[in-house]
């Protein structure tokens, strides 16, 4: 197995767009790691670099210490799973899992054989004969994981290869790649804009934005550490509620709203308070009051929602506050909660360089 | 374009170059050809010839036969245009409407699109024939003095007849698949929204159908144009005097029979600049239409 | 209820009327040529076939001086088919390799090259016909199948078709071809080829037709009459019957109209569908 470097690597178009500004990482042995962030932000440029699809403008890509920036796709050991899975649509599924290797001139037998212990170990061995329009999405996913496992790749890539699923399928793949994954033990990258497909599947998660990685680390502390705003908001669902505030030397203010339990916060620029949902509680003189708004009950737990007393930009898009309480709990419409939080636990941030304070 | 292309240095030229080669030859060196002879008078033996400016346009396109010509060219491409169209409009929103029979209807309505322009001619021309044209009796019999070969606005009316025939099934495929192109959720809310089929037709359905029929236009006067020659060469053959020469006959006339290669040249040259007006106007049009 | 089934029966009767003025004058064609000259001469245009069939396309077929001076026939017929088969598929292979070119490669010619290709849209044979003649004559290409098919196929309809077609092929086919180590040609061959498979039948089709139907350039490039297509024994048929004979042999006329009618008629109705989608796709 191999891991895979990037030092500086850049890329800008021709038009001069810049796609990716300076990456700098190693993906362990047998590391799955996921890109995740907004669309836009670079992370399936960077993924097609190293797939050797998008020319690398400056810096190097290396797998086993091998500099591949200018070894040509196939070379470069490495197979990918497109987005729209990419499936020959005029071969059969044996025929789409084998022109790979076809094409490195290997054995028919020998073929053969791969393609049809890949095919076992995704469960299409039955399909193997019909053609890709003749498949259910989820069968033809299978089928896009079989053409790059037969490889025997050095790297798996993926592509937001979920995103053309629905739901229900999609828990259901996201489940079968972690442990397919788990199983072969191939050095995997893994492409999505979706925060709970990246928390649910990374060992280590980069969170992209805007061509640079923000922060790269263990899902979960980049759920509890987010180092900028950034991340605090891409990652956990529901969204995290932020809070527009100033620092007065011991409170964080917002109109008639003053919070204690802070300090060392600097007081000239505007902050912004960060706080998780779950991390808010019921309290009888909590720091908040809120005004219900809307009640979601999901089930297991109830999202509640409403705009907060007192501050001066309630009535803005988005300021609304999230409350994660339990099922029970189910307040009338229009009616005001108290609710109280863990100063420990909130985060806050510079509002103009996004950088977490504390 | 493609986002990852191959890069390869002698492999593209080759794939082009049959194409590019024949175009050369083939299209660019002659159309050069008729640009330079355009310039040039010879004289009456092909023993010499001298550069003359642009005497050969002024001496043609000044001269009553090609004005003649030019004139009869715009009133057979309107004519042809419109009436074809109009006819397979109205074809294809009917076919369109049927449930029962509709294929059959589609199927022999299209047919005729496989027929050659010159072999549409020559029937025409047969049955409009003095002595058998049960069509040239039918007109002399209900009282109209029918003589294509002496009378210019007769002669003109057997043209426009074969040329519309043979055009509808092009114009009734396009409107057809441009009619079946309309969402049905659209007929249906329309449906809802106003009670007359007619009013539903002119509000809805043909501005909705604009951009094929501009296209359609564009279609039909490019083949009133140069298509119709096969037809005027096996009817009239721009008999009486010139009364039904187009523009395309025209060329061939003289530089063919005529043997005038300056003028013959600078008719075509001029036949060039339209053609290219017309693929403006087309290009124009398609790049508003990505913008819808 | 009543109102609604006036709009049908006019809807049909509408239909029903274009459906004869479309119709009417070839089976008219049909009919008539199934007569002998001297009924057609006495009572016009027939509406019902007659007696004459066989002895009408034998001798317009099979025998010589039947309907030219000397060509037959099948002879036309063969001539048809070959204008009709070899541009179609020279047509599909120059563009499918031209447009190949045009869009998976990165050149530097690649856009000076397009509109080299474009320019024959601005070209058509009618504006450059004398000068096209002579480069013919001048290559010894007069009365060859080379020169009649050749100088034909170079035009930009069918580059520009496979081109829109390549065009909308996704992507990540490429990319993952490339992935799985096709080269250029083995892309073209194993993935691209065989997914146009639809697309390359409707142009054939389309293509034969319009092959088929050629006039003004068979026109002058063929002298000989064993060159003829069936489509230029129009042309020479009216010369025959403008020129008059003893008894005009109308009837072979009308079974010339229909044996040049008839071919490229079939291949539309069989291959209906295709040639559908190939014609407005082609337009686009």
């Amino acid at each position: 197995m191999a891991n895979v470097q990037l030092r500086g690597v850049r890329k800008t178009y021709p038009n001069g767009a810049v796609a990716v500004r300076g990456v700098d990482m190693v993906v362990e042995d047998g590391e799955f790691i996921v890109f995740v962030g907004p669309s836009g932000c670079g992370k399936s440029t960077l993924l097609r670099m190293i797939a050797g699809l998008e020319k690398i403008t400056e810096g190097d890509i290396s797998i086993e210490d091998r500099r591949i920036n200018d070894v040509s796709p196939a070379d470069r050991d490495v197979a990918m799973v497109f987005q729209n899975y990419a499936l020959y649509p005029h071969m059969t599924v044996r025929g789409n899992m084998s022109y790979g290797l076809k094409n490195r001139g290997m054995p028919k037998d020998e073929i053969n054989r791969k393609v049809e212990e890949a095919a076992e170990l995704l469960r299409i061995s039955d399909f193997l004969d019909r053609q890709p329009n003749q498949l259910s999405g989820g069968q033809r996913q299978r089928v896009a994981m079989g053409r790059a496992i037969v490889r025997e790749p050095k790297v798996f890539l993926f592509d937001e290869p979920l995103s053309n699923l629905d739901a229900k399928l999609r828990v259901q793949m996201r489940i079968e790649i972690k442990r397919l994954q788990r199983r072969l033990n191939v050095t995997s990258i893994y492409v999505t804009h979706d925060q709970t497909e990246a928390m649910t599947l990374a060992d280590r998660l980069a969170v992209i934005n805007d061509g640079k990685i923000e922060q790269i680390g263990a899902p979960i502390d980049l759920y509890n550490n987010p180092a900028s705003l950034f991340v605090a908001s891409f990652i956990g669902s529901p969204q995290v509620n932020l809070l527009p505030v100033t620092f007065d030397g011991s409170r964080l203010i917002n109109g008639e709203l003053a919070i204690d339990g802070f300090s060392d916060l600097p007081q000239s620029t505007p902050l912004v308070l960060g706080i998780r949902p779950d991390d808010l509680s019921q309290a009888s003189h909590g720091q908040f009051t809120m005004r219900v708004d809307i009640v979601e009950q999901h089930g297991a737990d109830n999202l509640i929602y409403g705009a907060l007393h007192g501050i001066t930009n309630a009535e803005e898009d988005g300021a609304e506050f999230c409350f994660k309480a339990s099922h029970d709990l189910l307040p009338p419409l229009e009616s005001s909660l108290s609710l109280g939080f863990d100063a420990s636990k909130a985060m806050v941030f510079d509002q103009q360089s996004g950088q977490r304070l504390i | 374009m493609k986002r990852v292309q191959f890069e390869h240095s002698s492999l593209p030229y080759l794939f082009v170059a049959p194409q590019i080669i024949i175009i050369a030859i083939f299209f660019l060196w002659p159309a050069m050809q008729a640009i330079y002879q355009s310039f040039l008078l010879e004289d009456a033996f092909g023993l010499s010839t001298q550069f003359v400016w642009f005497r050969n346009y002024s001496d043609t396109i000044l001269s009553p036969s090609w004005l003649q010509a030019a004139g009869f060219t715009a009133i057979f491409a309107t004519l042809v245009t419109f009436i074809s169209m109009g006819l397979a409009l109205l074809l294809a929103v009917k076919a369109n409407e049927v449930l029962r029979g509709a294929s059959t209807y589609k199927t022999t309505l299209m047919w005729a699109y496989a027929i050659a322009p010159p072999v549409a001619g020559l029937m025409g021309n047969l049955m409009f024939n003095p002595l058998i044209g049960d069509l040239y009796k039918f007109f002399n019999a209900i009282g109209w003095d029918f003589n294509h070969k002496l009378d210019a606005f007769d002669a003109g009316f057997v043209v426009v007849l074969i040329s519309v025939w043979k055009q509808v099934s092009v114009n009734f495929i396009f409107f057809l698949s441009g009619l079946q192109g309309i969402p049905k959720s659209v007929n249906e809310a329309s449906m809802m929204d106003c009670n007359s089929p007619t009013r539903r037709f002119w509000t809805i359905t043909f501005p909705l159908l604009a951009p094929t029929t501009f296209f359609l236009m564009v279609i039909n006067i490019t083949y009133a144009f140069f298509e119709t020659f096969g037809i005027i060469d096996t009817t009239t053959r721009g008999a009486p005097g010139g009364a039904t020469n187009t523009l395309v006959f025209k060329v061939f006339q003289d530089g063919f029979r005529g043997a005038d290669l300056g003028g013959s040249s600078a008719q075509s040259v001029v036949l060039m600049v339209l053609v290219l007006a017309l693929t403006v106007v087309q290009f124009r049009f398609i790049e508003r239409k990505v913008h819808y | 209820m009543k109102d609604w089934n006036w709009r049908l029966i006019s809807t049909h009767a509408i239909l029903i009327v274009g459906v004869l003025f479309m119709s009417l004058p070839v089976w008219v064609a049909f009919a008539t040529s199934t007569h002998a000259p001297e009924t057609i001469l006495r009572e016009g245009l027939q509406l019902w076939p007659g007696s004459h069939f066989l002895e009408t396309y034998r001798e317009v077929l099979f025998v010589e001086g039947g309907v030219m001076k000397s060509v037959l026939g099948t002879t036309m017929l063969k001539n048809s088919l070959i204008l009709g088969i070899g541009f179609a598929i020279g047509k599909v292979v120059i563009s499918m390799l031209a447009a190949y070119a045009i869009v998976y490669f990165r050149f530097r010619l690649a856009v000076p090259l397009f509109w080299v290709i474009f320019m024959t849209l601005l070209l058509p044979l009618e504006v450059r016909i004398i000068p096209s003649y002579e480069v013919v004559a001048g290559l010894g290409l007069l009365d060859t199948h080379f020169g009649l098919i050749v100088p034909l196929i170079a035009s930009a309809t069918g580059t520009f078709f496979f081109r829109q077609f390549f065009r909308s092929v996704p992507d990540e086919l490429l990319e993952a071809a490339r992935l799985d180590g096709a080269t250029a040609w083995g892309f073209f061959i194993d993935i691209l080829v065989p997914l146009s498979k639809t697309m390359i039948a409707a142009i054939l089709i389309i293509m034969f037709v319009v092959g088929w139907n050629q006039y003004l350039w068979p026109l002058i490039m063929t002298t000989k009459e064993e060159n003829y297509t069936l489509v230029i024994g129009i042309k020479q048929i009216y010369q025959i019957l403008a020129e008059g004979g003893e008894l005009p042999q109308y009837q072979k006329a009308f079974a010339l109209t229909i044996l040049a009618t008839l071919p490229p008629v079939l291949v539309v109705l069989v291959f209906q569908n295709w040639f559908v989608k190939g014609l407005v796709e082609s337009e686009k």
